[in-house]
């Protein structure tokens, strides 16, 4: 790899532009291909693939065999409630690779020293949310049990392409929820899209466990759909 | 970090730097394809291909590319005939492409 491509990856990976590297492995010639670009280039349906699964790998062509990595932008997760779970699930998001946004515009909770390190807003999430723009690679999970913050964000998830919803709460409070998301005019096929409540069935006690109940279900969504 | 966000700044303090990638895995391989492991001269690494099975071949390889500035694939696996000195004992197999920066 010439230290120019390097860089031009890099800057890709900074803008969140989804990449691909192709690497002829008989001679060790690389480019780099833009997902925007894919479509034109030769190996058109090989990259197609590999940007939509994430799914870096070897293939055998009429040239020979290449490696294509894929350089999808990192996964991210915006979660509304600057609560004690959500200080529990960061660190283990972060450990997985998501770039971590918290929205909660109650300033006592949403404080850099209670959650140093990562995008927080004290802010509504009506204001923030459409800026930090949901996407195919983002997790939205609803923790304020507070409808006048948490229902705003998640109208915005469910009718976004981000790959998990989860809202803490128990079933009778997801029933609710649902009720008014349906008066917000959201339709059946987007309020199944909520995990709630929220997590893996694992029997978890108290607000570490939660998280990893959380962490599992998200993963499992975005690796198995 | 990751492996090629260490690379960029390895190069940018003037080390040489190599970078190896899990290319392909077959049976049960304990990092996925597309794992990266950055190498600088002294050998000084982060990342990782393996369990930390390979790593120490691998190192070498990525430092003679370095100064080769040829890449390499290189496999490997309990049924390769390497496997007295290196090879993986969780039973995969797997390739792993090492180049150099430069």
């Amino acid at each position: 790899m010439t230290p120019h491509l390097l860089r031009q990856v890099l800057e890709a990976k900074a803008a969140r532009r989804p990449v691909a590297v192709v690497t002829d492995l008989a001679t060790g010639a690389q480019r780099m291909v833009a997902r925007a670009d894919a479509v034109r280039d030769p190996l058109a349906g090989i990259l197609d693939a590999a940007f939509r699964f994430d799914k870096s790998g070897v293939e055998r062509t009429e040239q020979g065999e290449v490696f294509v990595t894929v350089h999808n932008p990192p996964l991210r997760l915006v979660i509304t409630g600057a609560v004690l779970i959500a200080q529990a699930l960061i660190p283990m998001a972060k450990a997985a690779g998501y770039d971590i946004w918290v929205v909660d515009p109650r300033g006592a909770f949403a404080t850099g020293a209670r959650f140093p390190d990562i995008q927080l807003h004290a802010e509504w999430p009506d204001e923030i949310i459409p800026q930090i723009g949901l996407d195919a690679r983002t997790a939205f999970i609803a923790l304020t049990h507070d409808p006048k913050i948490d229902d705003p964000a998640l109208a915005l998830a469910l009718t976004s392409e981000v790959f998990y919803v989860g809202a803490l709460g128990s079933r009778k409070t997801q029933a609710s929820r649902v009720e008014r998301l349906k008066a917000r005019g959201l339709d059946e096929s987007a309020l199944a899209r909520i995990h709630g409540p929220i997590g893996l069935s694992i029997g978890a006690v108290g607000a570490a466990e939660i998280a990893i109940s959380i962490m599992a279900e998200m993963t499992k969504s975005l690796r198995l759909g | 970090m990751n492996a090629l966000d260490t690379a960029g700044a390895w190069l940018a303090e003037g080390r040489k730097v190599a970078i190896a990638t899990v290319i392909e895995t077959w049976g049960s391989a304990p990092q996925p394809v597309g794992s990266q492991l950055v190498v600088d001269g002294d050998g000084n690494f982060e990342g990782a291909v393996s369990g930390g099975c390979v790593e120490g071949d691998v190192i070498t390889a990525a430092q003679d590319a370095i100064s080769t500035g040829q890449h390499k694939v290189l496999s490997y696996g309990v049924a390769d005939e390497t496997a007295w000195h290196v090879g993986l004992a969780c039973g995969g197999k797997i390739r792993i492409l090492v180049e150099a920066v430069k």
